[in-house]
């Protein structure tokens, strides 16, 4: 497709023998912004190194903006706008200042780079800091420098390593609303480990974890992909045991696990797992009507991203 | 404006931000104005022999403290990923931060020129050994700068990258305070390495390609080195 903004094939890198990023294929197209999801350590910072040119894959190649990141990665540079991990920046430089150095370090001059100061500045929320030192200010206005510092040349794509880590929640929403107005028109890479970061702000998102790539699609998509779907039931317990019924709902068709789990004293509450292409709320009822059961609730509870993002990363965990 | 340009003002302005270059600069000046002084009013010899003497040996320590932060700073607090990752070269970066260290050097000779001009006001002076004397400084300290940022790339610690750009800078000065008492064989590689030998003539007013060779070919190894540092990352 012509609008592919980063290609990713069978990359890797290795530190010694460690295995950082491990065979990891994927592609970015123009105008999506894609959540890049893993636990601490599996291989998130390491990807966007390597996709910001810090660092060489060991094998395997990738593609931004249709460069190579090894070959041809001052090309790369021109158009890509990077916030490293932890917004690394000069502490003994103003913000004026710092934008500046980060402008004329991007060929930058005239009146054009005063004007994208201050249009940046002021949509980053940062005249008020403008003559401040970076190493006086918070960590929510030093994440707003970083991020930009990365938007000021105009890139094509920003890549963005834990955007929002250490923010307050009203930091949260202002740099996530801003990422989604960049979104729109620019191609967005973010990494975080916080799961509702990726509902609000990614279309997309990948999870990688042990260094493999484990799941690649939306959130409704990735969620859908969950095996099993939960019910909860509650019956009243007048006389029946609660044995008695878990071996009658274990036995129904489609009820792959059930279990009876703690809940209200008078009653007996059980998680049934059935499949997610069948739909079990009809037999339980059913089954609760046949055997006379007072049926006080009965919930089918949709899989979460949680979920979906335990399971993805927790078996990768356990076969390495 | 260049990107190699853009670094090394940042770095010179970083310089006057820390009280690093406040402290190099006077305790610099100390030390040659005793040297420079004593010798005028205890000796009431008036001439810049014993500075050009002793210069040499000052630099071991005062350069290594002026270029030990410039990229082991970086390296330490990350913002080398920041830097490296706008569209610069890393040779850009490694000559960006050599040429401020020069700036920084060509500012602290720069001030003892005031002893050259009361010199000059007291006596007539011959003014060849002088200027070239000047120029063998800042060749010197030249090498000793790129010596200091190549030390200075190979470690995220300030103080490991004084400590080791000391050590060769001492070194390569020590060399030729010892040439007599070593092996008739080694004595010519101990001569040419020397910092103080290539210096020596500079002082007394001759300037020999070879001289300017030699701290020519010191920087650019030492910067190339550094280059190569940088690029270490990157490797398979």
């Amino acid at each position: 497709m012509a609008d592919v903004m980063i290609q990713v094939d069978n990359l890797s890198k290795h530190y010694g023998t460690n295995r950082a990023v491990d065979e990891v294929t994927f592609s970015v197209h123009k105008g999506e912004v894609l959540g890049f999801l893993g636990p601490n350590g599996a291989g998130k910072s390491t990807t966007m190194k390597v996709l910001t040119c810090f660092l060489a894959p060991t094998s395997g190649s990738a593609k931004v903006a249709g460069f190579d990141v090894f070959d041809q990665s001052l090309e790369v540079r021109q158009r890509v706008g990077y916030l490293p991990e932890d917004t690394p920046l000069y502490k003994d430089m103003t913000v004026l200042e710092h934008l500046n150095f980060a402008a004329n370090m991007h060929g930058m001059t005239g009146d054009r780079v005063q004007a994208r100061i201050k249009e940046i500045g002021g949509r980053c929320g940062l005249t008020e800091v403008a003559g401040k030192l970076v190493g006086e200010l918070s960590r929510g206005y030093r994440q707003r420098v970083g991020l930009a510092q990365a938007m000021l040349h105009d890139p094509d794509i920003l890549i963005l390593d834990e955007p929002t880590s250490g923010l307050d929640p009203n930091q949260i929403v202002e740099i996530r609303d801003l990422i989604k107005e960049v979104g729109k028109e620019k191609t967005v890479i973010l990494s975080t480990h916080i799961l509702p970061e990726v509902q609000a702000t990614c279309g997309r998102m990948l999870i990688i974890s042990g260094g493999k790539l484990v799941a690649d699609g939306t959130p409704d998509e990735l969620r859908a992909r969950e095996k099993a779907t939960r019910y909860r039931v509650v019956i009243a317990g007048n006389g029946v045991t609660a044995e008695a019924i878990k071996d009658k709902l274990a036995a129904l068709s489609g009820v792959v696990g059930c279990q009876k789990v703690e809940g209200e004293a008078a009653a007996h509450t059980f998680t049934i797992d059935g499949t997610t292409t069948s739909d079990l709320r009809k037999p339980l009822y059913q089954a609760a009507v046949d055997n006379k059961w007072p049926l006080l609730e009965l919930t089918r509870q949709a899989a979460s991203l949680e979920d979906v993002f335990r399971n993805l990363t927790t078996g990768e965990e356990s076969k390495s | 404006m260049s990107t190699t340009t853009t670094v090394a003002k940042r770095e010179i302005r970083a310089y006057f931000n820390s009280p690093v270059a406040y402290i190099v600069v006077t305790v610099f000046m100390l030390i040659v104005g005793y040297l420079y002084w004593s010798q005028l009013f205890l000796e009431k010899q008036a001439e810049l022999r014993y500075y050009f003497n002793l210069t040499p040996l000052v630099f071991t320590f005062i350069i290594p403290a002026i270029t030990m932060r410039l990229i082991s700073e970086e390296k330490g607090s990350g913002t080398l990923e920041m830097l490296i990752t706008m569209p610069v070269r890393d040779w850009q970066v490694v000559l960006g931060k050599f040429l401020a260290g020069i700036a920084m050097l060509t500012a602290i000779v720069g001030m003892t020129a005031f002893y050259a001009l009361t010199l000059a006001w007291l006596s007539p002076v011959d003014k060849g050994p002088i200027l070239t004397g000047y120029l063998g400084l800042l060749l010197m300290g030249g090498s000793y700068i790129a010596i200091g940022v190549m030390a200075s790339s190979l470690t995220r610690n300030q103080i490991v990258a004084f400590i080791l750009a000391f050590a060769i800078s001492f070194a390569l000065f020590i060399f030729g305070q010892i040439v007599q008492y070593a092996p008739d064989w080694l004595q010519p590689v101990l001569a040419f390495l020397s910092m103080g030998n290539h210096f020596e003539s500079m002082s007394r007013g001759v300037i020999d390609t070879r001289d300017v060779l030699f701290y020519g070919s010191l920087m650019v190894v030492a910067l190339v080195i550094a280059t190569a540092s940088l690029e270490s990352r990157k490797w398979k």
